[in-house]
């Protein structure tokens, strides 16, 4: 690591880099914020943001299980938790039974709830209460190396089983025709989605981890032409959102999760105007 | 006869859900090199057979691939022409993502490879769309547009089984002539099977070699001409039939 530190020193010599806790900060965003732009493209491109975000708010129950466990590392739990809670959703809505949003809805407030309510009856809920925002300046050089892992799983994923995963996205049955196991794909990205919430829900927060897997495709979305101008955009600019969000927090002293997110925010809105402004140009021709 | 092999074999397929029976004990062959017309009223099960072919839905019963040389198909590649493609119109995804996508392993988020591309280009050409297609986004294509994409995506692997869902719904009437023609040269120069589900019958009558009408199970099957006359398609079509299959 102290290689990585000395590298940053070098190329970065400002004040925010001059504290070991940002230098981790950096590298983490320099992980996570890649990470989140691949897979937001899927996410967005399958209309999921709203199943993510239930994914986030059942972390709630995975550490209240966790506590009740007697277990240090709330990430197991947390990862046990969601993953059943992901396959749950997804064996519902598979059922036909009712319209995806409601199912969502339903299993999202109840895993919300339910973290809310064993926290609260296990000492306090306010011991917990920094999982709600997250804090990206507590993330340890240990943990980074579990991030790298991360990474490089789903990139490697994203090479081998990208085409299967894109054409299911534009639609099943015709993924179907070609042989696509479409539920097996399906599952195994709510898999995916579930393992990369709980992972960093620590640093990004409960409530802020959503907007960050989701603006930036969105954004990029306004922009693409293509499939690789959609990717290389969405990541960009949530590399974007998280260095320059992390610079403001320390200058600001601001929450770095939601300044992240502000930015990517902004950047969405500027996208979508230039989308706007584009499609004017294309009907005025 | 040659032209007369066996391709698809379905026997008893049969589909329940929770609120009863979708399809019951369908049983028909479909042959090589012969464009099979599925008819019926809404409801009658049409779609939802060919969705239990496509192995989207759970089903009892059979169903056997086999190929021109008589040798049972393990895993049948399907090409599949919907109705009217429900998808994300913002999405962006160009053409070339798509063909790419479905010809490749190669992620198409990191580009296209140069041959895969050219391939793309040679079956758009092949079903009489415009190369330049290739560019744009899926959104923005007209019907007649997308339906062509999509044979040529349908195509390609060439399939043991061509499915054609209402195929041209969206398309203007010259549209409709290319389309159907595409698919005849198809049938005989490739000797493909192929089930064509559609409403109208003039275009049953035209293209179709052979015609089965269902009604959650087969009522009548056999060649067109038969199957038109008897009464239980013109119960089912009413009307429709008193044109002379000029509809």
């Amino acid at each position: 690591m102290s290689a990585v530190y000395s590298l940053i020193d070098t190329l970065l010599p400002f004040e925010w880099t001059e504290f070991g806790y940002m230098k981790n900060a950096l590298i983490a965003v320099l992980i996570i914020t890649p990470l989140f732009g691949l897979v937001g493209t899927m996410i967005v491109n399958n209309k999921m943001s709203f199943f993510s975000d239930a994914l986030g708010h059942s972390a709630l129950t995975g550490i209240a299980i966790g506590v009740l466990m007697g277990i240090d590392n709330y990430v197991i739990s947390m990862m046990g938790f969601a993953l059943l809670f992901a396959l749950c959703i997804s064996a519902v809505m598979d059922s036909g039974a009712s319209s995806a949003d409601t199912i969502i809805g339903v299993f999202s407030s109840t895993g919300l709830a339910l973290g809310v309510v064993l926290l609260s009856a296990s000492g306090g809920f306010a011991k917990y209460s920094g999982y709600l925002i997250g804090d990206i300046l507590t993330v340890q050089p240990e943990e980074i190396g579990l991030l790298l892992i991360i990474l490089a799983a789903v990139v490697i994923i994203w090479v081998l089983f990208f085409n299967r995963y894109l054409l299911t996205s534009i639609n099943a049955d015709l993924a179907a025709s070609k042989g696509i196991r479409v539920r097996l794909m399906e599952k195994i990205f709510v898999v995916i989605v579930a393992v990369i919430v709980t992972v960093t829900i620590k640093w990004v927060g409960i409530l802020i981890i959503n907007s960050l897997l989701v603006l930036p495709a969105a954004a990029a979305r306004n922009l693409a032409k293509s499939m690789r101008s959609y990717h290389i955009t969405a990541i960009l600019i949530s590399l974007f959102s998280g260095v320059s969000g992390l610079i403001f927090s320390y200058y600001w002293g601001t929450a770095a999760g939601g300044t992240i997110v502000l930015v990517a925010a902004v950047l969405f809105f500027l996208s979508f105007f230039v989308n706007r402004f584009q499609g004017m140009q294309n009907h005025s021709l | 006869m040659e032209s007369c092999k066996c391709s698809t074999k379905i026997r008893n397929l049969t589909v329940k859900k929770h609120d009863g029976i979708l399809l019951h004990n369908v049983s028909f062959d479909v042959h090589h090199g012969e464009i099979l017309a599925l008819i019926g009223r809404n409801g009658a099960g049409k779609t939802t057979l060919l969705k239990a072919l496509l192995g989207r839905i759970p089903y009892t019963g059979t169903v056997t691939f086999i190929d021109s040389a008589g040798k049972p198909v393990e895993q049948p590649r399907i090409g599949y022409v919907p109705q009217n493609l429900v998808f994300d119109r913002t999405t962006p995804v160009t053409v070339a993502d798509m063909l790419c996508a479905n010809t490749s392993g190669f992620p198409v988020w990191l580009g296209h490879k140069k041959e895969k591309r050219a391939h793309a280009e040679k079956m758009l050409t092949m079903v009489g769309a415009n190369a330049s297609l290739l560019n744009k986004k899926l959104g923005s294509l007209s019907g007649g547009e997308m339906q062509r994409v999509l044979l040529a995506f349908a195509l390609e692997p060439k399939p043991d089984l061509l499915l054609l869902d209402e195929p041209v719904s969206a398309v203007d009437r010259k549209g409709i002539e290319v389309f159907y023609d595409l698919v005849t040269s198809m049938r005989r120069e490739h000797q493909m099977p192929i089930i064509l589900v559609s409403h109208d019958l003039s275009h049953v009558e035209k293209y179709a070699t052979r015609a089965v009408l269902l009604d959650r199970t087969v009522l009548v099957s056999g060649s067109v001409a038969e199957v038109m006359k008897t009464p239980q398609v013109r119960e089912a079509f009413g009307l429709k039939l008193t044109g002379g299959g000029k509809v």
